[in-house]
């Protein structure tokens, strides 16, 4: 008796579902930093679904879609925050911006890589991974005869000088994460150390992160640091390009929240629902969105090749990424990435040249003077104005954040004084290393 | 003070009446947004602390002689451009003169950023030419590279402010000038030297100007070509990072508006003194003259150069909407119409939003501009200049700094009726496009107007006519060639606005061309559609420049008697 109840319960609960999905209308605002093929794919699928919604996008670059919110707050419009960047969110989230919402979804694991899909306080939601790697444009190094890359270390090789492109940190949150887990993966001085000398090729840092893919696709330069879903869709777009993960990387969620306040919360709940459901998952793996679902179930209907995070535990698992570490610092990592290598690019470049030049002069002779310049100059170009300790403390970063602190919070110091003094010692040393290194390749 | 005498009361409340205009959508809100360079970063006191950072950091430093660099050589690029161009077709019978000034215009109607892309294409280290060179003769040229770059594009975007002023001032100059010269033996350079281009200077500086201050604060174009060391830049920056509200943004604004009007001053200092007006107004124009055929294809020669040169954006653009895939290669692999197809069906809310907006702020640029101009330069009411620097200042903000100061300004008061946030209606972007274009069309009713001599105001109102019939039957109409330029610019640059419009469009009902290009732009596969909108764009705003062109061509046949019989009354 109880079981044919439950069951004719179970069954009325059953017919209210079509009734609650038919219920919901009304329109949908959701800010997103989604390029159209993105949003007007999933947009389609889901007003099919859900005839009564009409979605509205309103594309902003994720960091103006932050300042739109902030701006907007008092009166706000908006449904939802729909972006890559996890920390995008975190700010949202610390200035008290989003809605919790509870997933009713299931076959969602708790993790991609190292990394938890949602927000474990429940404010915003993963519905993809992704993760960082290389892209290159085939064409581009077929002519210039390069060979392609395996590792991140590869990109430090004399050969690609010139040759290589990236956003900064401080432009884009997925480059952040690169930058951070290269930092954990290699330690603060190897992990810098690597990444001036990747920076030594550089062709350009681009303040937008799309600027990196386009470079790539238009063959402005020939290799790229990129987020996945940028070097897939490009070459799901016809472009002669190609993408790879390096051994060490991170997975990280791209996420969507409810804004608190939100006008159509029913709406709002419905979109999250149809993202992460069979259905909504499916529509990623389109040609012009090219994202790693997080529902496994998902890759079984993938074309061969595609990367699959569940199955590949290699793949953003090398790192065991800490993120409180990250978090502490995070205004530290990209202010010294910005002195040290965005602003000194040119003397970067000048001094990785020569000591690029010197090296290969040296190689098969044996000149213990030159090679000890060599190393100095090395050592150089690789020293850090502060160190990882210092890197971390709480009362150094607060000169660096964003909050305005009460008054009764004592800081001292300002960015800009910082900054300059940093400054003023990364581009002394850069030039006494290429002084050093024009110095060896004379003896040679 | 003496009170205000009777013929002093209308323009003293119009003049108070604009004033509250630029004071609500123009200094309210910057002054929101730079008020955060004068407090303390850790206290919130006020400070000008900031400031002293500021002048100790060398990439500051850099960042402005940078700056200044490629504004004084955009200048310098652009009147090589512009001067030849302007010359030919006001001073000779040149077949097609009203094309050549109409295709001249086009730059100022692609977005910066869009020109770049497609500069990037033909110019870039890997782009078209350079491929050829380095396959013809094994080396390339650097035209990209740097701050060459932002110089090319820049100066190709912006020259038309020359050209548009200077054609107007040159039209102005009354041909007696030019004969009474040549009575008096002078002719060929000396002539133009010592009567036509002094006579034409107010045009110049305006236009000159004008390039200075936009290259000056331009933020699209380095920020595409990946130049960070420039003052705009490196302000843009430090206020969209997230988790950065250091003041030092704040600062590089202050900074940008005071040294534009620092600029703008010396400008004026410049024409001080001199006495520009000329008093006859009889058919405009300089004496125009058949060219020898050998001049004739000289002439024809360079401005078949210049054209080429300058209309090079476009022609990428167009390959670029046809082709399939272009990468690391001369042209594109294949040809195709269905990046049109695709951009169809999003196109036509885009094109008539664009239409309204830059219509509309461009007719309430004119309106101000011709107002400010006659405030400033016929009454004597006291502060009036201050109207004409407030105005211009706008040109110094730049759009970001105005989008946010909006959005924080204007959030919280609803619109009657509509019940939305006046930030998040469409009107308020035209209000954005006009403060932001007002500069332009100002500066060009203010050429206008200092060529016009006071004596013939003064002899209609001898003759028995107010104040107002003056101004609407002798000033505007003497003024309609600067009106109808001023209006010409500023509609076409408010049509391919974008920092302003990027922070206040909130529905995408409500957005305009620009934003629709640079929205495609930021996709792989969305860069075809996003070019063959860039196209429609193109043609559309130069239909519609065309179109005024042709309106003050017949106006100006109708107002030659008009004149005549105004000065008849």
């Amino acid at each position: 008796m109880m079981k044919r109840i439950l069951l004719s319960m179970l069954a009325f609960c059953l017919t209210l579902i079509p009734a609650i999905a038919m219920a919901i209308e009304g329109k949908l605002t959701i800010v997103t930093s989604y390029p159209p093929d993105t949003t007007n794919t999933v947009k389609k699928v889901f007003e099919a679904k859900y005839p009564g919604i009409q979605v509205e996008m309103l594309k902003k670059k994720t960091s103006a879609g932050i300042k739109y919110l902030q701006e907007t707050a008092v009166n706000n419009t908006s449904d939802m925050f729909w972006a890559s960047a996890p920390d995008a969110f975190e700010v949202l989230k610390g200035d008290n911006l989003l809605q919790k919402y509870d997933v009713k979804v299931s076959g969602i694991p708790e993790k991609v890589g190292a990394f938890p899909i949602h927000d474990p306080d429940g404010y915003y939601k993963g519905f993809a991974a992704s993760g960082y790697g290389i892209m290159w444009n085939t064409r581009y190094l077929k002519a210039k005869k390069l060979p392609v890359p395996a590792r991140w270390a590869d990109l430090a090789k004399p050969v690609y000088n010139g040759h290589v492109g990236m956003s900064a940190p401080s432009r884009s949150g997925t480059t952040h994460l690169t930058v951070e887990t290269l930092l954990q993966g290699e330690g603060w001085e190897n992990g810098w150390a690597l990444w001036k000398a990747i920076a030594g090729n550089f062709k350009t840092v681009t303040a937008r992160s799309f600027g990196v893919p386009d470079g790539v696709n238009s063959g402005q330069f020939g290799l790229g640091v990129v987020i996945d879903f940028f070097g897939l869709s490009s070459q799901a777009s016809g472009f002669p390009v190609d993408f790879l993960y390096p051994p060490v990387t991170t997975l990280v969620p791209a996420n969507i929240a409810i804004v608190k306040g939100a006008p159509n919360r029913p709406a709002a709940a419905a979109f999250i629902e149809f993202l992460l459901s069979v259905e909504g998952q499916e529509v990623l793996l389109d040609p012009k969105i090219r994202r790693l679902p997080v529902n496994p179930d998902t890759y079984a209907k993938a074309p061969a090749d595609f990367p699959n995070p569940f199955k590949d535990k290699t793949l953003g698992a090398a790192v065991k990424f800490d993120l409180m570490l990250s978090k502490n610092r995070y205004n530290v990592i990209n202010s010294m990435f910005d002195v040290m290598i965005t602003y000194r690019l040119d003397e970067l470049r000048a001094a990785t040249k020569a000591i690029q030049d010197a090296e290969a002069k040296l190689s098969g002779k044996s000149n213990a003077s030159a090679q000890k310049l060599i190393q100095e100059a090395h050592a150089l170009v690789n020293a850090l104005p502060i160190s990882e300790a210092k890197a971390g403390e709480k009362g150094f970063n607060s000169i660096f954040k964003k909050k305005r602190k009460k008054a009764s919070t004592k800081v001292t110091g300002r960015q800009a004084e910082v900054e300059q003094e940093w400054d003023t010692q990364v581009k002394s040393n850069y030039a006494q290393a290429k002084k050093l290194a024009e110095q060896a390749a004379a003896m040679l | 003070m003496r009170s205000l005498s009777r013929h002093q009361i209308g323009p003293a409340s119009l003049a108070l009446l604009l004033g509250a205009f630029l004071f609500v959508f123009l200094i309210i809100p910057v002054a929101k947004v730079i008020f955060v360079a004068f407090q303390d970063p850790s206290t919130g006191a006020l400070t000008l602390i900031n400031f002293k950072d500021f002048f100790y950091t060398s990439l500051f430093q850099e960042s402005f002689v940078n700056s200044f660099y490629v504004a004084a050589m955009s200048v310098l690029v652009a009147s090589l451009i512009a001067l030849p161009l302007s010359y030919f077709t006001t001073r000779f019978n040149f077949s097609g003169t009203l094309l050549i000034q109409t295709l001249g215009i086009i730059p100022l109607i692609m977005p910066p950023f869009v020109g770049a892309v497609s500069m990037l294409l033909l110019f870039g280290e890997n782009g078209s030419l350079n491929l050829l060179f380095y396959e013809w003769f094994g080396f390339t040229v650097p035209f990209m590279e740097g701050l060459n770059g932002v110089i090319m594009v820049e100066s190709i975007h912006y020259f038309p402010f020359i050209l548009i002023n200077l054609s107007a001032a040159l039209n102005n100059i009354d041909q007696s000038m030019e004969e009474s010269a040549q009575n008096l033996g002078s002719h060929g350079i000396s002539l133009f030297r010592r009567i036509v281009f002094p006579l034409a200077m107010p045009g110049y500086v305006a236009g000159a100007s004008l390039v200075f201050l936009k290259v000056f604060d331009d933020l699209g174009t380095p920020l595409l070509l990946n130049v960070n060391k420039m003052l705009a830049p490196q302000a843009y920056l430090r206020i969209t990072s997230i988790g950065i509200s250091d003041p030092m943004g704040y600062v590089i604004s202050v900074i940008l508006v005071v040294f534009s009007l620092l600029s703008l001053w010396t400008s004026f200092l410049a024409l001080r003194g001199k006495d520009y007006a000329t008093v006859q107004k009889g058919g405009g124009g300089l004496m125009k003259r058949d060219l020898k055929p050998l001049e004739k294809t000289g002439c024809y020669i360079v401005v078949i150069f210049i054209l080429l040169l300058v209309l090079s954006p476009h022609l990428g653009l167009a390959i670029l909407s046809f082709g399939t895939v272009w990468s690391y290669s001369v042209l594109p692999d294949a040809y195709t119409f269905n990046h049109y197809l695709q951009m169809i069906s999003s196109s036509t809310q885009l094109i008539s939003n664009t239409l309204i907006y830059a219509g509309l702020a461009a007719l309430i640029d004119v309106v101000l501009g011709t107002t400010i101009a006659y405030l400033v330069w016929r009454t004597n009411l006291v502060g009036r200049k201050w109207l004409d620097f407030i105005a211009m200042g706008a040109v110094a903000v730049p759009g970001v700094v105005l989008g946010i100061g909006y959005l924080r300004t204007f959030y919280e008061y609803n619109v009657p009726f509509i019940d939305k946030p006046l930030a998040s209606w469409w009107v308020i972007i035209v209000v954005a496009l006009s403060i932001r274009r007002l500069p332009y069309a100002l500066r060009a009713c203010v050429a206008a107007m200092q060529q016009i001599s006071v004596a013939l105001e003064e002899a209609a109102e001898n003759l028995g006519a107010n104040k107002r019939r003056t101004v609407f039957r002798i000033v505007v109409p003497l003024m309609s060639g600067g009106i109808v330029a001023g209006f010409i610019t500023s509609f076409a640059t408010a049509s391919v606005e974008l920092s302003a419009t990027l922070m206040l469009v909130s529905t995408e009902s409500d957005a305009p061309l620009a934003y629709g290009i640079y929205e495609f732009m930021q996709s792989a596969s969305g860069r075809g559609p996003g070019a063959a909108l860039g196209i429609v764009a193109v043609i559309i705003v130069g239909a519609a420049t065309f179109a005024s062109h042709l309106f003050v061509k017949s106006k100006q046949e109708v107002l030659s008697p008009a004149v005549a019989a105004a000065a008849k009354e």
